[in-house]
């Protein structure tokens, strides 16, 4: 009763907040707030604020001020650049000063470019080409970004976790305990709903430790997302190509005769048919993966992007009514966006288990 | 798409797979390899003891039908001692009864005849009695008479005067 009741409540604030959203948008539109710290428009300051804050960057930044003095201050830890020109190259991102200054290492200078490191001269100067893209030399760059370090602190907490949760079980008489028991319906729930049923209890076993890491990994990063953090792991194109990459390579090297059968010689229909379907067939086992790369980016992304844009109209309104209201539809959307990191990571994992229960399925009576 | 090709960095993609490949095998050894076969020990354990639990049921359920059966066949074995009891009680009685009659008969004609023969013996006592008192008195009474000339002589006479020639 109570919960229905708390959600009606919810989508009525929703709704109501919304309608009064629009109504908002559409008289202040008229009037463009200027910031009088940069002299641009804060609309473009807050676009270009989502956009910077949706890409990998060298250090760990938490927020950034401008104090009185003038000066622009960052709050948090700059972090190691490891870059491979010739040898190899490893300082702090400090050295960079947030992409104001160019960075000198082992003879060779470095700016940072669109959030790419390139080799400069000593004065920074980037040539560009026709279509504005930088000309200069990139260095191989294996720097510890601030994703690459969120990726390695989860993994220190899952494993932390995790390895405490199976010691439990040896202490209590097979029974977990703490955080354990929290976790040990969602483990049986990948097993139960999403490993056995798409993959076949014959050969479930070794897919279990991927797809239990990868629910876990996804599904921690992306609340992490929602922290003020600043994390933004899954909305990175690189880490869910890697993630689908694993996908697709233990889909095929674990897949058996069937698999590769029914990709290149599809039985029982017509072998005109077979030589047509083979390319597509073979296509599609790119295509999944594909999708899966571009399904939790873009979803993950979206959110932040929607998330942050209504935050930024509070500063936009700047009045009594517009601002809390999209204080609540901020806040609504947060909670629809923390069903979104679990569903997100749910989909990834229960695509991956159908895949690698198409990889295995023996095929012999159906058709 | 450009955007995202240009979001792609190898850096993060190297780091990423080789962390990530990591934690898998570091979690298989340390997390799920222990957490899956306690999970598994503790399901085949439950279904162990569930069908422990099934056996002695249906152990029990056989017991209790044997132990049904045993009281029937008991209940039966009473009913048939007891009825074989009853009827040889009938019997017995019957018996019994039979005899006591035959026996009250044969005791009844044997006092009967007794009774007769007593009856008779006491006749014929009687009568040998009688006959003797009645020739003791008439012996006395002959005495007397004799005894008184006076009288006889009158007897006489009288007996004479009757007789008519």
């Amino acid at each position: 009763m109570h919960r229905i009741n708390l959600v009606k409540l919810l989508t009525l604030l929703l709704l109501t907040v919304t309608i009064s959203v629009k109504a908002q948008h559409d008289t202040h539109n008229e009037a463009p707030v200027e910031n009088a710290h940069s002299g641009k428009d804060l609309k473009t300051e807050i676009k270009e604020y989502i956009n910077h804050h949706l890409l990998d960057s060298y250090d760990f930044s938490l927020f950034s001020y401008t104090n009185d003095a003038g000066e622009h201050k960052y709050v948090g830890a700059p972090l190691p650049v490891i870059l491979w020109d010739g040898g190899l190259q490893v300082f702090s991102s400090s050295k960079f000063h947030h992409g104001e200054t160019v960075a000198e290492a082992g003879g060779n200078f470095y700016k940072v470019y669109h959030n790419k490191i390139y080799k400069t001269d000593a004065e920074g100067t980037i040539s560009y080409d026709e279509a504005h893209h930088p000309t200069n030399a990139k260095p191989l760059d294996f720097s510890i970004t601030k994703n690459v370090a969120v990726i390695f602190l989860v993994g220190l907490l899952m494993f932390f976790i995790f390895s405490r949760m199976a010691k439990s079980y040896k202490k209590n008489n097979l029974m977990p305990t703490g955080f354990g028991r929290m976790l040990e319906p969602i483990i049986m729930y990948i097993r139960d709903d999403i490993a056995i049923p798409n993959i076949g209890k014959k050969n479930y076993k070794k897919y279990m430790n991927y797809l239990l890491t990868v629910f876990f990994f996804v599904w921690i990063i992306n609340l992490l997302g929602l922290t003020p953090l600043g994390v933004n792991v899954t909305n990175n194109i690189t880490v869910t190509l890697a993630l689908a990459i694993i996908t697709y390579l233990l889909t095929t090297f674990t897949a058996n005769k069937n698999y590769w059968k029914h990709i290149f010689w599809m039985p029982d229909v017509p072998v005109l048919m077979k030589i047509i379907l083979a390319p597509i067939e073979l296509l599609g086992t790119f295509i999944k993966p594909f999708a899966l790369m571009i399904r939790l980016y873009a979803n993950i992304t979206a959110g932040h992007i929607v998330l942050m844009s209504i935050i930024g109209l509070m500063f936009i309104f700047k009045s009594w009514i517009g601002s809390p209201l999209s204080f609540g539809l901020a806040f609504g959307l947060a909670l629809l966006e923390l069903l979104v990191a679990a569903l997100q990571a749910y989909i990834f994992t229960m695509l991956s288990a159908l895949y690698f229960g198409m990889a295995v399925e023996e095929h012999d009576d159906h058709h | 798409m450009e955007k995202l090709i240009e979001q792609f960095s190898l850096g993060l993609f190297v780091w990423q797979l080789v962390l990530f490949v990591g934690l898998v095998f570091l979690l298989k050894k340390f997390a799920w390899g222990p957490i899956l076969n306690s999970v598994n020990e503790r399901e085949e354990g439950i279904k162990n003891a569930l069908d422990e639990a099934e056996n002695a049921r249906k152990e029990m359920q056989n017991l209790t039908a044997d132990n049904e059966r045993i009281l029937k066949e008991a209940r039966a074995e009473r009913d048939l001692l007891l009825k074989e009891a009853r009827e040889m009680k009938e019997g017995m009685i019957a018996d019994a009864k039979e005899e006591a009659k035959m026996q009250a008969t044969k005791v009844i004609e044997q006092a009967q005849a007794t009774i007769h023969a007593e009856k008779q013996a006491a006749i014929s006592e009687i009568k040998n009695q009688v006959a003797e008192l009645s020739l003791s008195i008439a012996e006395k009474v002959v005495r007397g008479e004799l005894s008184d000339k006076a009288k006889q002589t009158k007897l006489v006479e009288d007996m004479l005067k009757e007789v008519t020639l």
